[in-house]
């Protein structure tokens, strides 16, 4: 386990110079001069502005300016906007909410993926699984963007003026964990569909193979069959779906939270595209980039861990 | 037509396996032939391909005509002469939504094509080769691998800049995100590929390298990248939609569904037809490919059945 560990630890460092330096690289390449716009219309006095390229490193080559780049963020320095202001402040309070938003995606896709994928397995050919399929099918077809508009008209509106009454909050965060239900199934929804036929595929799969067949001819009741040796086989490829998904949940937030107005990351992310802080959205892309290939090496060590065929491939 | 440039083609390669009956590509055919969920797809996806094709054939209105906008009539409700009700600024929603096809479909089908020649291509490189151009090719594709799509497209897209910002740049920063996947696949597929019997057998029989790759391991590794490139497609169409919705995708005057969800946003509430037309529409184009898609998976992948 600690060889594989190890081996895979390595194999990450590439890809995270590689995809460092190629968000650096895009910084780099930003048209016109961050100085001068700092000055607006006026042309800055030139020994301020010698000054204040001299103060970003901006005359250091491309090199030397990825390296302190490199640097910083393993420091938690995400590096400052050109009008001084930390990136790192700009996401206090704000992660947390794109955080709490992906748990309770990750959360119903758990529970609705699973349960659905199981049931759907255990009635394979009949009308139910074909019904789940089906399901399936819409949900990937309908992206989040149309959902959540159709959803926020239905539970805000039409549903609320027939019953009178407001089943979840449809914007902002003033409910608590109840203003997170309603933006989390609709972050959740493609994934729910993806996790639904993994769960099948991977049980039908375990069903199929011969431990199984053997656990049966030995006589052994269906439910410790399915129970003790086709759910526990089974459950591996979700577990690291689940895990992987985590980061990607957190990366896909940004329209889920333009929709449902939640002061995230994402929807900083939105208003710093929308207002060109060019800084800022690199500075936030970079972290959730992190957080992506952090969680997709944390799944792969947790693979190792649950299937030990990975571990001496 | 079409039929037969399919099933022919691969009876050049049935000799190699002469005791079965048909191969996978004549079998696949049949199967799809027969299959109503691919049937259905193939409808609406023609459907909309001719919409964007000739959008004028579908509606009697240019909507790309300025002066085909009412503003005494902005954000007016469904009637006879507006199918779908009228956007804030007056203009017809239905021919909208009718000439908001194209770019859909457009990045949809560009995209495809670019990430599966270029990935497809690397792939096939990558996994016949071996060796150093399978290292740099893999690590390269790792790198663009690890980046989540819409993130990327979006840090990609804010850095072009809204000015120059259309179709163009929408399918290249997809593109840049994409190809690694296709290059996995290829790559995995032609490896299975290259140790199979009739392979050392051509390769014993004096093939050159090119001959080998093209001829023997291309179509028998190809399934896969078919099989993912379609899903692909509807993915594509979905991520146009959001990135223009952001603001970094295609901008005004050019129509697409997502730009147009953005705009009728403000009024949604009061009047939602603006919105949940070019949504209904963006629904249905996704459907439609991602039911081609789970078609020919089912078809090509005999593992599933």
């Amino acid at each position: 386990m600690g060889r594989y560990a190890l081996r895979r630890l390595l194999q990450a460092i590439p890809v995270l110079v590689g995809t460092t330096f190629f968000i650096f690289c895009i910084v780099y390449a930003l048209p016109g001069d961050p100085i001068q716009a700092l000055g607006g219309d006026r042309r800055l006095d030139p020994v301020l502005a010698r000054a204040l390229r001299a103060k970003f490193g901006l005359d250091d080559p491309l090199v030397v300016q990825y390296w302190h780049y490199l640097t910083g963020i393993f420091q938690g320095d995400f590096g400052t906007t050109f009008r001084n202001v930390p990136v790192s402040s700009i996401f206090a309070g704000k992660f947390q909410v794109t955080l709490q938003l992906a748990m309770t995606a990750l959360i119903m896709e758990a529970i609705i993926g699973v349960g659905l994928g199981l049931w759907s397995a255990l009635r394979r050919g009949r009308w139910q699984d074909q019904a789940v399929l089906a399901v399936t099918l819409l949900l990937v077809s309908i992206p989040p963007l149309v959902m959540g508009f159709v959803l926020q008209l239905w539970m805000g509106v039409k549903l609320k003026l027939s019953t009178g009454i407001e089943f979840v909050p449809v914007a902002g965060i003033g409910a608590g964990e109840r203003s997170y239900l309603l933006p989390g199934f609709v972050l959740a929804t493609t994934s729910i569909a993806y996790l639904t036929r993994l769960t099948r595929t991977s049980l039908m799969e375990t069903l199929r193979s011969d431990f199984i067949r053997t656990a049966v001819a030995k006589g052994m009741p269906k439910r410790r069959v399915l129970g003790r040796h086709a759910l526990r086989n089974s459950l591996i490829p979700l577990v690291t779906y689940l895990g992987a998904d985590l980061g990607a949940l957190m990366g896909g937030a940004v329209i889920t939270e333009t929709i449902f107005n939640l002061p995230g990351i994402g929807l900083q992310l939105f208003q710093s595209v929308y207002l060109r802080e060019n800084t800022v959205v690199v500075g936030i892309v970079t972290v959730l980039v992190l957080i992506y290939v952090v969680a997709n090496l944390v799944v792969d060590l947790l693979y190792a861990v649950l299937d030990p065929r990975i571990r001496y491939e | 037509m079409s039929n037969a440039t399919i099933t022919q083609q691969p009876a050049k390669h049935t000799d190699v396996k002469a005791e079965k009956p048909a191969s996978l590509w004549s079998d696949a055919w049949y199967d799809l032939r027969r299959n109503k969920v691919f049937l259905i797809g193939a409808l609406l996806a023609l459907i909309l391909i001719l919409v964007s094709a000739f959008p004028q054939l579908f509606s009697h209105i240019n909507a790309y005509d300025p002066a085909t906008c009412d503003l005494k009539n902005a954000r007016k409700g469904i009637t006879s002469e507006h199918w779908f009700g009228t956007d804030n600024l007056g203009c017809d929603t239905y021919s909208r939504v009718i000439y908001g096809a194209r770019v859909s479909i457009l990045v949809g089908i560009i995209t495809t094509v670019i990430t599966t020649v270029v990935g497809g291509g690397m792939g096939l490189v990558a996994g016949f080769f071996g060796h150093w151009s399978d290292i740099l090719l893999s690590r390269l594709a790792e790198v663009f691998f690890a980046i989540p799509p819409i993130l990327g497209a979006l840090l990609i897209l804010s850095v072009i800049g809204r000015d120059s910002a259309g179709v163009g740049t929408v399918v290249m920063a997809l593109a840049v995100l994409y190809w690694p996947l296709l290059l996995r696949i290829m790559r995995a597929a032609v490896i299975s590929a290259k140790s199979q019997d009739f392979v050392v057998a051509a390769r014993a029989l004096g093939a050159s390298s090119g001959r080998i790759m093209l001829r023997h391991i291309l179509p028998n590794a190809v399934a896969p990248v078919i099989v993912t490139a379609t899903l692909n497609l509807g993915a594509f169409i979905a991520a146009e939609a959001g990135l223009s919705f952001l603001g970094v995708g295609v901008q005004s005057p050019t129509i697409s569904w997502g730009l147009m969800i953005s705009d009728a946003r403000p009024w949604f509430l009061a009047q939602p037809e603006p919105l949940l037309f070019p949504a209904l529409f963006l629904s249905i184009t996704v459907l439609a490919f991602v039911m081609l898609g789970d078609a020919v998976r089912d078809a090509l992948d005999p593992k599933l059945r």
